[in-house]
């Protein structure tokens, strides 16, 4: 009874997002205030009803209930309650009610938190909300439902894939979709502005925080994917360039550039339709991303025909959203004039260098993602492409992006001075560039030696270098920074030998870029570190989301160029050296888990004698699936991870094992959550709180907005 | 009790998972072994989803290493391996597509938008300077009386304050 009044719920979330789509948009055109105000609690409703239906899924999925065709192949009574829950979204028509849910949500908080948007504004945002609800709704309903009962009930289901049995997958669908289905506020603002034939600042200021939300999200949700590949999959792998992590990389990359570019269009009105243009392209990468996952025709090109209707469906979505946007973008981005004139050097120049690098990097993305689709159907050619193509074609854009980061950062708006800039930037430079040859020292195994050099080099010129001729200073980050990207992408192109102490150089320099330009917030003077903690919550966030990225070049590159490996057979008591460690496999038995059975090893991992910590890696088998997982035994560390992994019994004794030291491997993710966590705190400033709550408002701007 | 005998029963039918690179495989002369992690790397597992034979866990893949140090250690260059293969389980296995033919449109694509990109900006901005620069109309005698009344309507202290209080 439950189910069916889930399934209700759903059907009548589509008339509600049917009229919530209608009635506002007409509403707006013919200036009828009663039709408007209906868009809000149209919203409320349909997040209301689908709010209800997913409950009762999950009830479904809690209690067992193998009566739902659904339970049935995605869940086990045997499964630990945490998975039965999570379960709800690990597979296709669960989680597509989660990406409805969520998009309801979305469209719901515009209604509860958009009171102060100008009236049609508002009603447009939220009717364009809906008709996405309305594409998806009728998508579930029509093709993939997931309230679909069995004839007979079986005895019991057949449970959730293993791989997916597991806290870092089980909260990484949320997060992205929260991510993906964010970029669709951006779309909506989008495509009612270009209704309503106005983009001016306050859009932009309305605009921003609903994409840099998403693009929290979807930060965090890459982020997570990312650490469960690294610890699940069993060779302590973090990204493979797969088409379905392309799929989420590319709204991010997106998001990125339109959460930069929509600074522009507050600050200064200029670059009105190239947002209003990356707007739309983020969210269509969303559901392009989508129809990648879902219609399985990147990853194997022929299971389309297994199932067309679904992918003919996302297919026929993405074309009438991103296909209806950039006809209506084509027709009105002539009323959308910029304003800003600036010059060559400017804040706007860097934000563009920005944009076109990450549209670039984001076009390259696309591109090898879709080629073997490209080619199997127009040349006939069966194909891959991967990581190599990856690492060479999209490896450069992003070097160049981190290189002019911190400089265009810094650069004032207008008419920016990058002689000033630059020398502001000097000691940053000379400290990223001592990171790298301290890395390089350590590679040559004369680490001590060029720590000294180091640490005596820079107490010197720390001293000296407010007297040192400005002509010098200004010429030393350039100087540094051509050399470094020259040699890095000669590194890339060639091997991987310098690649470690550039990237790690890169990195450094991208953290220091955005400590320098917090510090220099501060002005002249006395009291800095009193002004510091007094810097609108806006530049912290920026200052902690480009650190954050430059700490994730930093373990990215240092993951790359240092990672240790031993491959071996090792017997039951017998030990082996991995890196500056001692290994000794104490044991090998075997556990019973809830749903699985597992070889499970205890070894044991020594430093010069004194023990450093006992892991026990696992092997599991789930009868159920008829599948094996890998679980690895990793200590994480600030510097390193010691990451083991047991293999099978070989035929003459013993096991074969596999370890990795994984050097700064925790960083990367750090540093993935110091960028989300940028973001938020820029969400929380206050200039946000005064364009999203409507009493708050007026007491604010009654007490001034502050200078920045 | 009888669930878990039942269960393990299961369990022992399975294929064992064999993992990755395994330890037979590996070469006794490293230099050869680390060529042929290099070209595994690159090749994709015929029948997994994107990944490729050095992390693969599929029989399939352990065959195609074992035959990638056959060749190495019967003295074929790296390319001689990849041609190898490729001749034998076609284009599919290379996840680094060759650089040629069609796939240069694959390669070009990237840096072509980039200059395209730059190209078109840097004509947008021609355009505007130009706009910009073009020759002012001077004020009628008229307009300029006007401008003279307002700048000494608005000149006074509170003017100046408001003008230079606000900075972006």
């Amino acid at each position: 009874m439950l189910i069916e009044l889930g399934h209700f719920a759903l059907i009548l979330a589509l008339m509600v997002a049917l009229i919530q789509t209608i009635l506002p948009l007409w509403g707006a055109h013919r200036g009828n205030h009663l039709l408007m105000a209906l868009a809000g609690p149209a919203a409320v409703v349909q997040f209301g009803l689908l709010a209800f239906a997913f409950a009762v899924l999950i009830h479904a999925f809690v209690t067992s209930d193998f009566s739902v065709a659904l339970v049935v192949s995605n869940s086990h009574s045997l499964k630990p309650l945490l998975y039965k829950i999570t379960g709800t979204w690990g597979n296709h028509e669960g989680s597509l009610l989660l990406w409805t849910l969520i998009l309801a949500l979305f469209g719901a908080s515009a209604a509860w938190f958009g009171s102060g948007l100008p009236e049609r504004l508002r009603a447009r945002v939220i009717a364009v909300q809906g008709s996405i609800g309305v594409a998806f709704l009728a998508f579930m309903i029509l093709t993939s439902n997931p309230f679909l009962r069995m004839a007979e009930a079986p005895m019991d289901g057949r449970d959730l894939n293993p791989l997916l049995q597991d806290p870092g997958l089980a909260f990484h669908p949320p997060f992205l979709y929260l991510g993906y289905v964010g970029l669709s506020m951006s779309f909506s603002f989008a495509i009612a502005a270009l209704i309503g034939g106005r983009v001016d600042a306050a859009w932009a200021r309305w605009v921003r925080p609903w994409t840099l939300a998403a693009w929290v999200f979807l930060t965090i949700g890459i982020g997570l994917g990312s650490w469960w590949a690294y610890y699940e999959l069993g060779w302590g792998g973090f990204w493979f360039w797969d088409p379905v992590e392309n799929a989420s990389f590319m709204p991010w990359l997106l998001a990125a550039a339109l959460l930069h570019s929509a600074i522009v269009v507050e600050k200064r009105e200029s670059l009105k339709s190239w947002t209003i243009l990356l707007a739309i392209l983020a969210f269509g990468f969303s559901l392009i991303g989508t129809f990648i996952v879902r219609s399985g025709v990147i990853t194997s090109v022929h299971s389309f025909a297994s199932d067309p209707e679904r992918g003919l469906f996302i297919l026929m979505i993405l074309g009438v959203f991103t296909g209806g946007g950039l006809m209506l973008f084509a027709a009105r981005a002539g009323v959308m004039e910029g304003k800003g004139v600036f010059g060559l050097v400017s804040r706007e120049s860097a934000l563009i260098a920005n944009n076109v690098l990450l549209a670039v990097a984001a076009f390259v993305v696309f591109v090898g993602t879709m080629w073997p689709l490209f080619a199997e159907l127009a040349l006939e050619r069966v194909m891959s492409v991967g990581e190599p193509f990856f690492n060479a074609a999209f490896t450069p854009f992003f070097v160049a992006l981190a290189v002019i980061l911190p400089v265009g950062a810094m650069l004032a708006w207008k008419r920016g001075d990058p002689g000033r800039v630059m020398a502001q930037l000097g000691p940053a430079a000379l400290a990223a560039g001592g990171v790298g040859v301290l890395s390089l020292g350590l590679l040559a195994g004369q680490g001590v030696i060029a720590l000294i050099v180091l640490v005596a080099t820079g107490a010197v010129l720390a001293t000296l270098w407010s007297r040192l001729p400005l002509a010098f200073r200004r010429r030393v980050p350039l100087l540094m920074l051509v050399l470094a990207a020259l040699a890095l992408l000669w590194a890339v192109q060639t091997g991987r030998s310098a690649l470690g102490p550039l990237g790690v150089m890169l990195g450094s320099w991208v953290v220091f870029g955005a400590l320098t330009d917090l510090w220099n917030r501060t002005g002249r003077g006395v009291d800095r570190f009193g002004r510091l903690l007094r810097l609108p919550r806006a530049d912290w966030g920026k200052a902690l989301a480009h650190g954050g990225l430059g700490v994730t070049i930093f373990a990215i590159s240092a993951m790359l160029a240092w990672k240790v490996e031993v491959i071996e057979v090792v017997q039951e008591g017998g030990s082996f050296r991995l890196g500056a460690y001692d290994v000794q496999l104490a044991d090998v038995r075997e556990v019973r888990g809830p749903n699985y059975i597992s070889t499970m090893a205890e070894m044991v991992v020594s430093r010069g004698g004194a023990r450093v910590v006992a892991l026990y890696p696992e092997k599991r088998a789930y009868p159920v699936q008829g599948m094996p997982t890998t679980e690895a035994g990793i200590d994480y560390g600030w510097l390193r991870d010691i990451y083991l992994v047991i293999g099978d019994p070989q035929e003459g004794g013993g096991w074969a094992v596999r370890a990795y030291v994984e050097p700064f491997a925790n960083w990367l993710w750090a540093g993935c959550l110091l960028m989300a966590f940028g973001g938020l705190v820029s969400l929380t400033d206050r200039r946000y709180r005064v364009a999203a709550g409507g009493a708050k408002a007026a007491a604010t701007t009654a007490r001034g907005v502050p200078a920045e | 009790m009888r669930v878990a005998a039942f269960l393990l029963s299961l369990v022992l039918l399975l294929p064992g998972p064999a993992l990755a690179v395994q330890p037979d495989e590996i070469l006794q002369d490293p230099g050869l072994e680390a060529r042929a992690r290099m070209i595994s790397r690159e090749m994709r597992c015929p029948v997994c989803q994107s990944e490729n034979i050095d992390d693969s866990n599929a029989p399939i893949s352990r065959d195609l290493r074992l035959l990638i140090r056959e060749r190495l250690v019967a003295g074929d260059s790296n390319d001689e391996v990849i041609d190898f293969v490729v001749a034998r389980y076609g284009e599919f296995v290379l996840f680094d597509p060759r650089v040629s033919g069609w796939n240069l449109v694959l390669w070009l694509s990237g840096p072509a938008a980039f200059v395209m990109t730059g190209l078109g900006l840097w004509l947008v901005r021609r355009r505007k300077v130009a706009a910009g620069l073009a020759p002012l109309v001077p004020l009628s005698s008229g307009e300029e009386a006007r401008l003279a009344e307002l700048l000494k309507d608005g000149g006074g202290p509170d003017g100046m304050a408001g003008a230079g209080g606000r900075k972006d």
